[in-house]
């Protein structure tokens, strides 16, 4: 009996089960309502002048023709706007870092800064309408000279886009540890050591979620109240921001993110878009809503990574890792948006250790201003930046040591631990097996092999690379008082409900706001796993700040972490308060009392037991309570972890490229994350294979090109090119099992290891593949031209 | 990507569609909207009037006798891609279908539309030039006149075909037992379109290439055919030696405007023609070059 029981708990526990997502059927059949379905009476429609230039002052603005034009109800510029609205703020300020955080007005004030920089908003009655107004503004500027690299922004003579941000700095923050210059000057002078160098272009990305921005706010003036409908990932940040750029208290404020299709970063800062809308809405007095278009949203929708990095690299000639010292000039685009600072500094700076031993690091990180859309966190962000510039350091220091990349990588991996580790960075791990999930990679792939049958096909001429990267990364945002200290502008801790009902069935409240990632599903695994109600008595309701709990948000692979955390320890209380009620009820002690399965017995009477349900029916009517127990079975917990979550793999990539026109083609992809205990392997699974194909998007396709005057040249999907299935392989995807010890649930982020681990093993197999042409280095995204030419001048040399 | 305003006319033949383009100033012709209607989402283009020819039956649908298959204008590229019937009249037809944009597009797109809005990364110009199609048009009053592609296609956006005609059909000879047709392109990754493009006919009798038709697009402002290589192909053993060789005379070819942006610079794309030329005559006579 026992036996069966624990063979059927093992078998059928939800924890670890693959069940569907219950978000698909409403997402898959068109019952899904995002912002744009929300449709209000007497609702009116804002479109939204945009700047043709990347630089230029405003000479004047005529907007009489617009304010004219039929259906048109408002025309606004920063002559309305300035005073009304406070500027858009920036909510993480690394300290120390000399940051300039100019303002940046809703409606551009004298001056445009970049292609897309909002100038005019007209409310007509219809979008149509709207749009045809804009045409019928008349804007007269004077272009200036305009900068769009970050490296180039900071020399001498560059135009300059802020008075208050000489030489266009934004910031100059350093990471530091132990003594870089003396290892640099040891290797220096030294027959034993080796430095390798390189500068590595981390090209500007487009986030491309399936659906465009869009906000409906409705100000209601008798009440001195605003609902704004919002394609946020943290509606309790919005409700936050939006207080302090239209001055309406937090509690008269309500944000709803209804579905969200989709954000990778993109929907986390606060925009000025957004808070038009709400300034014509309290204008008017009308319901007004803005939905960008796609191609809108490419100049005024975030951009993510943006870097140039200068890299050194120094080791023993044994392949010892002794020092790494970088120059990062990292693009902010025209104003530094909400959490844009913290990316290149606490979210990629602190990880220049990745799964290493390196005792001496030194990272100076410029911010810079330039004539481009803000620059803020796209899926990794930060991260994927620091890996790419580890593991591109590693495979040159192999090749200039001759060692095997995999050899090599770990002669330098930290060894196993259970319960943190101390990286020079200052940061200290949670736990890591990076060895196993290395053995398990190579083990899959059959390496050796592997490396024959690239030998097999050079010799026959033909370009086959093995690119490998081993990752740790970090996520699962954060210790609250870590957040404090490295200057964001918020706390990062969460919150959830369970709320029982006299039926047994269950409501669940969370913080955080899921827009894709799966945790209406996961989160109702927590809670049968944790208090054995069926999973489908179980709803999460999440994205309204006027129903649930106080949270920071969905973004850095935080909500199962940390959302996952509160949630777990909100069940225990459940649970402690269900024995103490059932204790009662069987007249027995609370510590005679055992929980198993859904059920509370005296041990040793299990037939004799109360169910959940009998506990929610008990509790809710509280006929028969005992002394001094509150009515209602409802838990809610704030938790703040108290680490963040690191977790790590290996990932293999195998390519071959065509020397003739220099296409590449992804013959092979395998990933093998650690993640901890997973809820649900399907969904991480799914993250997995979503983030590998994002970070494959920057390896080969994806890049941002501005022209020299800042003109946005990939300005649609017609020219910016996203991944597509049929140019994919099938992504195998393998785990290992390290329990983090610092959350209840020992779970680590998954979200975003994929876009982490992947572009830099698709770029390392692309070098490998032409080592013997003698290319050994290429600027991204791979295109076949960058290819075919990187071949051709090496032929030539 | 709201359209700026416009008359929208539904016209039920051709000879309607003809009066209505003909009185209505800057009116347009509606077939699929594939091309037209992102165009005037984007507001760059701004026609007074929409003629809708959707619906005219007879510019529709896939007609084949022994000499030649006859095309609808409005046949869609999945209908022309699904035809079994062509498989064995003229492959490439199909073949070249299946290859342009994706199910949607395919579904809506005519070819007739693709054919007068002369996109020069189209796979259409090429094709029917290698293939040696015939456009028939009719104008005002009810006149035809047929056209071949090198008299039709013009430069980027722009064609002969007047203000008041239609393009009613395209009219392709049949391929026989002895020939070999491909197409071979090198799509952009965002667009689909082709960076280059190239297709070949090629007649072969007792091992030897007795005629060839090729022509590139995708690179050119407007199709163009591959006369040198043509040439030194004739009479030669289509052997793997044979193609490079006449391949490598692909820049003979390729002495006018070459167009270039940053994804494919106009040398890449020079370079890259000879490349999708060897391509599609591997294709077309089944030679593995590695």
């Amino acid at each position: 009996m026992t036996k069966l029981g624990v063979t059927l708990t093992m078998t059928t526990r939800i924890f670890g089960s693959g069940i569907r997502r219950r978000e698909d059927p409403r997402l898959m059949t068109g019952q899904a309502t995002y912002t744009d379905d929300i449709s209000l009476a007497g609702m009116v429609h804002a479109a939204i002048l945009r700047s043709p230039h990347a630089h230029a002052k405003i000479n004047s603005i005529d907007t009489s023709a617009a304010k004219s034009a039929p259906g048109v109800l408002a025309v606004y510029t920063s002559a309305d706007t300035v005073g009304v609205l406070n500027p858009i703020p920036c909510a993480w300020q690394p300290p120390d870092s000399d940051i300039k955080a100019v303002d940046h007005h809703a409606l551009a004030v004298d001056v445009v800064r970049y292609v897309g920089d909002a100038v005019a908003v007209v409310v007509a009655e219809n979008r149509y309408q709207a749009e045809d107004a804009l045409e019928l503004i008349t804007v007269d500027y004077s272009a200036m000279p305009a900068v769009v690299n970050p490296k180039a922004a900071m020399d001498a003579g560059a135009p300059q886009l802020h008075a208050d941000a000489p030489n266009n700095q934004a910031f100059h923050w350093v990471v530091a540890g132990g003594d870089t210059d003396a290892a640099f000057a040891e290797a220096a002078g030294s027959q034993n050591h080796v430095v390798v160098t390189d500068t590595i272009i981390q090209q500007r990305l487009i986030p491309n979620a399936v659906e465009p921005r869009s906000a409906v706010a409705n100000w209601q003036w008798s009440m001195g109240e605003l609902t704004l409908w919002s394609t946020s990932q943290n509606p309790h940040i919005c409700r936050f921001l939006c207080s302090l750029v239209t001055g309406i208290g937090e509690h008269k404020i309500r944000i709803i993110a209804v579905d969200v299709g989709g954000g990778f970063g993109s929907k986390i800062p606060m925009y000025a878009d957004e808070m038009l809308a709400v300034f014509c809405s309290m204008q008017l007095r009308r319901p007004v809503k803005w939905t960008a278009t796609r191609s809108e949203g490419y100049m005024a929708t975030i951009h993510g990574r943006d870097h140039v990095q200068n890299v050194e690299l120094a080791a023993t000639k044994d392949g010892k890792i002794t020092g790494l010292r970088a120059s990062v000039y990292a693009g902010m685009g025209a104003f530094l948006s909400t959490a844009g600072p913290g990316v290149p500094t606490i979210l990629h700076g602190l990880m220049y250790s990745g799964p290493y031993e390196i005792p001496n690091i030194r990272g100076d990180i410029y911010g810079v201003f330039t004539n481009t859309t803000p620059v803020d966190a796209y899926r990794g962000a930060g991260r994927p930046e620091a890996t790419f510039l580890l593991e591109r350091m590693m495979d040159l220091l192999a090749v200039e040591l001759d060692i095997d990349p995999v050899e090599l990588r770990r002669r330098n991996l930290i060894q196993p631990f259970e319960d943190g580790h101390d990286v020079s960075t200052g940061l200290t791990y949670d736990s890591g097996n990076y060895q196993a999930t290395l053995d398990l990679a190579m083990q899959h792939v059959d390496y050796p092999a592997l490396r024959k049958e690239q030998e097999k096909e050079r010799s026959e001429g033909h370009y086959m690379g093995i690119g490998v990267s081993t990752y740790c990364e970090i996520c699962g945002l954060g210790p609250s008082q870590v957040a404090g200290a490295v200057g964001f502008g918020g706390g990062l801790w969460e919150s959830a409900t369970v709320r029982f009902y006299a039926t047994g069935k269950v409501n669940v409240y969370v913080g955080i706001s899921p827009h894709g990632q799966g945790e209406e599903t996961t989160f109702a695994q927590i809670v049968s796993d944790e208090l054995g109600v069926p999973v489908d008595d179980i709803e999460v309701i999440h994205g309204d700040t006027d129903l649930t709990p106080m949270g920071w948000g969905t973004y850095g692979s935080r909500s199962t972490v940390v959302g996952g955390g509160a949630l777990a320890l909100s069940t225990r209380k459940i649970k402690d308060k269900g024995i103490a009620l059932a204790a009662h009820l069987l007249e027995a002690a609370e510590e005679d009392i055992q929980y198993e399965d859904g059920k509370f017995f005296v041990r040793g009477s299990p037939d004799q037991s109360k169910t959940i349900q009998d506990i929610a029916l008990m509790a809710n009517v509280a006929w028969n309570m005992p002394e001094g127990m509150e009515p209602g079975l409802e838990a809610t917990t704030f938790y703040d972890p108290p680490n963040f979550s690191y977790p790590f793999g290996a990932h293999v990539a195998v390519v071959s490229v065509d020397a003739e026109n220099g296409h590449i083609v992804l013959l092979r992809y395998v990933a093998v994350d650690d993640c901890g205990p997973q809820i649900n392997p399907v969904i991480v699974e799914g993250q997995v294979q979503g983030g590998v194909v994002q970070g494959a998007g920057q390896a080969l396709w994806e890049g941002v090109v501005y022209d020299d005057n800042g003109q946005l040249l990939t300005g649609s999907m017609m020219d910016y090119a996203v991944p597509k299935a049929h140019l994919l392989p099938n992504i195998e995807v393998l785990s290992t099992v390290t329990p983090s010890p610092h959350n209840p649930l020992g779970v680590k982020g998954i979200g975003e290891t994929g876009s982490i681990a992947s572009t830099v093993s698709i770029y390392n197999a692309v070098i490998d593949a032409l080592r013997p042409l003698g290319v050994t280095r290429l600027e991204m995204p791979l295109s076949p031209q960058r290819v075919w030419q990187a071949i051709q001048q090496a032929k030539g040399a | 990507m709201f359209a700026p305003e416009f008359e929208y006319h539904k016209a039920a033949t051709v000879a309607e569609a003809i009066q209505l383009l003909s009185s209505i100033e800057d009116s347009k012709l509606l077939a699929g909207g594939h091309s037209l209607l992102p165009l005037l989402k984007l507001r760059l283009a701004r026609p007074s009037a929409l003629i809708d020819i959707g619906g005219i039956s007879e510019l529709k649908g896939i007609t084949i006798n022994d000499e030649s298959v006859r095309i609808g204008a409005l046949t869609t590229h999945r209908q022309l891609m699904a035809s079994h019937d062509l498989e064995h009249a003229c492959s490439l037809l199909g073949n070249a279908a299946g290859g342009i944009g994706d199910t949607q597009v395919r579904n809506r797109g005519t070819i007739g539309g693709n054919i007068v809005h002369a996109d020069p990364a189209s796979d259409w110009p090429a094709v029917l030039t290698a293939l040696d199609a015939k456009f028939t048009i009719q104008g005002a009053g009810g006149a035809t006149r047929t056209v071949e592609p090198g008299d039709f296609f013009v430069g980027p956006l722009t064609t002969t075909l007047g203000e008041q005609e239609i393009l009613t059909s395209i009219e392709v000879p049949t391929l026989g037992h002895h020939q070999r047709a491909e197409y071979a392109k090198m799509a952009h990754p965002a667009s689909g379109f082709a960076v280059v493009g190239s297709a070949v006919v090629v007649s072969i009798h007792d091992g030897k290439c007795t005629s060839a038709r090729i022509a590139v697009g995708g690179l050119v402002p407007a199709p163009v055919r591959m006369v040198s290589v043509e040439a030194a192909l004739i009479g030669k053993e289509l052997n793997s030696e044979n193609i490079a060789e006449a391949a490598s005379h692909a820049s003979e070819d390729l002495t006018g405007e070459i167009l270039g942006d940053f994804f494919a610079s106009a040398e890449y794309r020079k370079a890259m023609a000879e490349v999708e030329i060897r391509h599609s005559l591997f294709h077309a006579t089944e030679v593995h070059h590695h």
